[in-house]
């Protein structure tokens, strides 16, 4: 669904992806895994046209998009949960997820209502704080505005950014539960992760990123029990 | 008479100013909102927004009103003078602005082009239209015999239209930011540009907008002022920008309700002023309250909206 080729890009003189190689194939779950600075963030934008490659090609479905502007690259069924969350804070909620619908303004007003229901059934504290300013919920609850936001979208494949961060280890395994869930209904997913154990226990396959290069792939299973990954990323000597 | 009693009718000028205060400090605020730039031009385009308002009055005096009720000139004149000027501001972005803050230029870039193009507009106008003051008549729009009087103030028929102008149009903008698509999507982009794009909003296409509709509120505020004070020049735009600067500031720039307030106090601090202390103050006292914001409130009445996730 999503491929990624030997993309270089990063700010300026500053290399950050060094060619990377990466694809993710229809309905599945795919965790990209990588420390601080790695270039977690900086391949999230890359696919959504925020940055631009100097070399490489990023293509959804075959086609090429990392030329386009990135409204058009959203427009093709591509949505983000971003890092920190990033909800529109002096928002309300309902106006935030209003916003999630905004690239499908074809959309006829009973299926953005269908969608918002479907928002709703997930996140039920959604509904009960339609009016609330964004800016006042709790962390967790801003969390799920977010996938909240990017599911209004009715995206065929949805990247998030960092989606434990800053959350407690009981909201982190909903979050993943809720994650795991949006896969069933159809929807493919590309998880950008330092928390490796979560993230890998819900993840079909995974890739490592270490300094702007992919050092190893592999399923999710066989990632787990890989030697480095558990040094690495799951604390452990 | 003592300043007391001419103090009632002093507010009501006061009132009136301050919202013109509020409507051009508008544009200022919802630039600063979407970009955290001062449009320092702003109020050039106010100054040509009353050029435009007298060139129409002009051509259909000339015309006898070319058989238009008298009620249609002032629509006619705040219609062109919108246009003209909110084009125009939309223009200034375009072509001496979004070069700079496109290919990363400092956030200074963009502000001394607008210094720039605001001493360009002024001569371009001084040179088309002569260094001379043009005079508004307004005498033949709106007689001194119309006034209505409440509480022994008399408030003349232009007030009640001046302010009636600045109010629809500051709650037209109310209407448009809180409760439409478009609004909303104005919202996004101050609050977090990036994640607005990545939800699907063209992001140059909003700040063009907000160009657009900041510029054609500075544009009926010339006019309403060249209506007021029936006369204009090239350099009138220099201490209303500075004016309504200090409105957007003392509300909370970024913040559009801040901006009308911080007009309207303006106003009517500055009236305070002029009845108390001594009418060459004026001036002086819109800048102090600048200064004193700066110092001891810097995030002005209201508070600053600015995003954190913009302030790169």
């Amino acid at each position: 669904m999503l491929s990624l080729t030997d993309v270089v890009a990063g700010y300026g003189p500053l290399q950050v992806l060094r060619g990377v190689t990466l694809d993710v194939q229809q309905g599945e779950i795919v965790c990209l895994l990588g420390g601080n600075a790695a270039g977690k963030s900086t391949m999230l934008k890359t696919v959504l046209g925020l940055l631009r490659p100097s070399a490489g090609s990023v293509a959804l479905e075959g086609e090429r998009i990392d030329r386009l502007a990135t409204e058009d690259i959203v427009r093709r069924g591509i949505a983000l949960v971003p890092e920190s969350r990033r909800i529109f804070a002096r928002m309300t909620v309902w106006e935030n997820l209003a916003m999630g619908a905004y690239s499908r303004r074809s959309a006829s007003p009973g299926e953005i209502d269908h969608d918002l229901e479907r928002v709703y059934g997930l996140f039920p504290r959604l509904k009960e704080r339609v009016s609330q300013h964004a800016g006042t919920m709790s962390g967790g609850e801003q969390q799920m505005l977010a996938i909240g936001r990017a599911l209004m979208a009715r995206p065929r494949l949805m990247l998030l950014d960092e989606p434990s961060m800053g959350l407690a280890p009981v909201l982190v395994e909903q979050v993943f539960d809720i994650i795991q869930a949006i896969n069933r209904q159809g929807t493919t997913i590309l998880v950008v992760e330092q928390n490796a154990a979560v993230a890998l226990a819900v993840a079909h396959r995974g890739y490592v990123l270490q300094d702007g290069h992919i050092v190893m792939h592999g399923a999710a299973a066989q990632l787990l029990d890989a030697d480095d990954i558990r040094r690495a990323y799951l604390g452990e000597d | 008479m003592d300043a007391l009693g001419i103090l009632p009718q002093q507010l009501v000028f006061g009132l009136a100013l301050g919202a013109i205060y509020g409507l051009i400090a508008l544009g200022y605020t919802m630039v600063y909102g979407i970009l955290l730039m001062i449009n320092f031009a702003h109020g050039e385009l106010f100054m040509i927004g009353a050029y435009v308002g007298w060139g129409v009055l002009i051509w259909l005096i000339n015309a006898n009103f070319g058989g238009l009720h008298p009620a249609w000139v002032v629509p006619l004149m705040l219609l062109m003078a919108m246009s003209v000027s909110g084009i125009l501001g939309m223009s200034l972005e375009r072509f001496a602005y979004r070069p700079l803050y496109t290919r990363g230029a400092t956030r200074l870039g963009p502000l001394i082009s607008a210094v720039g193009a605001s001493i360009f507009l002024q001569n371009a106008v001084m040179l088309t239209q002569g260094a001379r003051m043009k005079v508004y008549m307004t005498g033949l729009l709106f007689p001194r015999s119309w006034y209505i009087q409440v509480a022994g103030v008399r408030i003349s028929a232009l007030v009640l239209v001046m302010v009636g102008v600045a109010l629809l149009l500051m709650w037209l903008l109310n209407l448009l930011v809180q409760r439409t698509t478009l609004g909303r999507c104005m919202r996004a982009v101050a609050e977090d540009r990036e994640v607005a794009a990545v939800m699907g909003v063209n992001v140059r296409r909003i700040i063009a907008i907000t160009f657009l509709l900041g510029s054609a509120l500075g544009g009926a505020a010339g006019v309403l002022v060249g209506l007021y004070y029936t006369q204009i020049d090239f350099f009138m735009g220099y201490s209303a920008g500075l004016k309504a600067f200090t409105a957007a500031v003392l509300g909370g720039i970024g913040n559009l309700k801040g901006a009308m307030l911080g007009g309207i106090v303006l106003g009517l601090i500055e009236s305070l002023a002029v009845t108390f202390l001594n009418p060459a103050y004026r001036d002086v006292v819109a800048f102090v309250v600048l200064i004193l914001v700066l110092v001891f409130r810097p995030t002005g009445l209201l508070g600053e909206t600015v995003p954190q996730a913009n302030k790169v």
